[in-house]
């Protein structure tokens, strides 16, 4: 399976746990697409920069789309306005972290 | 490389320090331009000051008026009033004859359904046959979208499902607009471009409703209001005894 991974920037204020991204982002899927839907995007959160706000994500090639989709319809992580934005996409993580470094 | 628009960026006039964020946020996002509803009686000191805080950041500022009328005679009234101060002009259609009205007026650009009233969305065929021969463009607020909840989202995904079906069969072109009143309804274009998969419109079409299309309405009216206009395609090169 081909994948895709995404450089993401959580735009909040206030503090985001990993843990809170994460479910956030598995509700959003879920919400959109259902428990079915949202097993098929393959998401995997790689890595989280607490500080930065800056994360990587992995999702399936094909569902790529969607997936950015769930993550664009994002509002608020656990009550907390924090709207997500993709920074970019890449084929690997090397090429990921060289054209979107954190910030 | 694509130029991307919102046309639709609801600044808050009177908080200008959200106002300036939410200026920034937008070149960050990626914008090249921003349409601002401004209220008709807006001074030139305020579109010229926000022009420049706009051009500070990068940014194309686009004049635009939302109008709201109740009736079709309204409607023409507003349009003969202010089509000539504004660059873009958006309808609200709440009613019918309203939108019927704006939908067959060369002046109005964007015609939009703010309505979560399903029964109050008018953008059918007729509508559509009588848009695309005026050169009028369907807007869709992604606002809406992202504040709705549960059922009201499930069906607001249903209508725009429709409609932008039926504005793909005329065509009528779509113009994806942000209508955020905060930076936190802000989304990039290519976001936006994503969301609009949720209502079945094509990568290439949502992506033309966030580059293509609004920059369009934003050339030609651009031209139009330039001194040297006359008509589509008669504009004067020159003045004087001489011609």
């Amino acid at each position: 399976m081909r994948r895709r991974y995404l450089a993401v920037k959580v735009d909040s204020v206030q503090e985001i746990e990993e843990r809170e991204l994460k479910k956030a982002i598995w509700n959003s899927v879920e919400r959109l697409f259902g428990e079915v839907g949202a097993s098929k995007t393959g998401f995997v959160l790689i890595s989280y920069d607490v500080s930065k706000k800056y994360a990587v994500l992995r999702c399936a090639n094909t569902l790529l789309e969607p997936f950015r989709a769930s993550l664009a319809s994002i509002t608020e992580i656990n009550g907390k306005p924090a709207p997500i934005h993709v920074l970019g996409v890449s084929g690997t993580l090397k090429s990921l972290e060289r054209k979107f470094p954190p910030t | 490389m694509k130029k991307f628009y919102d046309l639709h960026l609801q600044l808050p006039l009177n908080d200008s320090e959200l106002a300036e964020r939410m200026i920034e946020k937008a070149s960050w996002l990626g914008y090249a331009g921003v349409g601002v509803p401004l209220p008709y009686n807006v001074s030139d000191v305020t579109v010229s000051k926000l022009r420049q805080q706009c051009t500070d950041s990068g940014l194309d500022l686009v004049t635009r008026i939302d109008l709201t009328p109740k009736s079709a005679d309204e409607l023409l009234s507003q349009l003969r009033r202010h089509r000539r101060r504004f660059e873009v002009i958006a309808v609200s259609c709440l009613y019918k004859t309203v939108a019927r009205q704006a939908a067959k007026d060369r002046r109005a650009d964007l015609i939009s359904f703010p309505s979560l009233d399903f029964r109050s969305r008018y953008f059918d065929n007729a509508e559509a046959e009588l848009a695309t021969s005026a050169l009028a463009s369907l807007e869709i607020d992604m606002s809406l979208l992202l504040s709705a909840s549960s059922f009201e989202r499930i069906h607001l995904f249903a209508h725009l499902r429709r409609e932008t079906a039926i504005a793909s069969k005329f065509p009528v072109p779509v113009v994806i607009s942000s209508g955020a009143r905060n930076e936190f309804l802000m989304r990039k274009p290519q976001d936006f471009a994503a969301l609009a998969y949720l209502f079945d419109m094509p990568s290439a079409s949502a992506l033309r409703a966030v580059s293509e299309n609004p920059l369009s309405i934003v050339a030609r009216n651009r031209m139009k209001l330039l001194p040297s206009f006359v008509a589509p395609g008669i504009r004067v090169v020159k003045r004087g005894k001489d011609c």
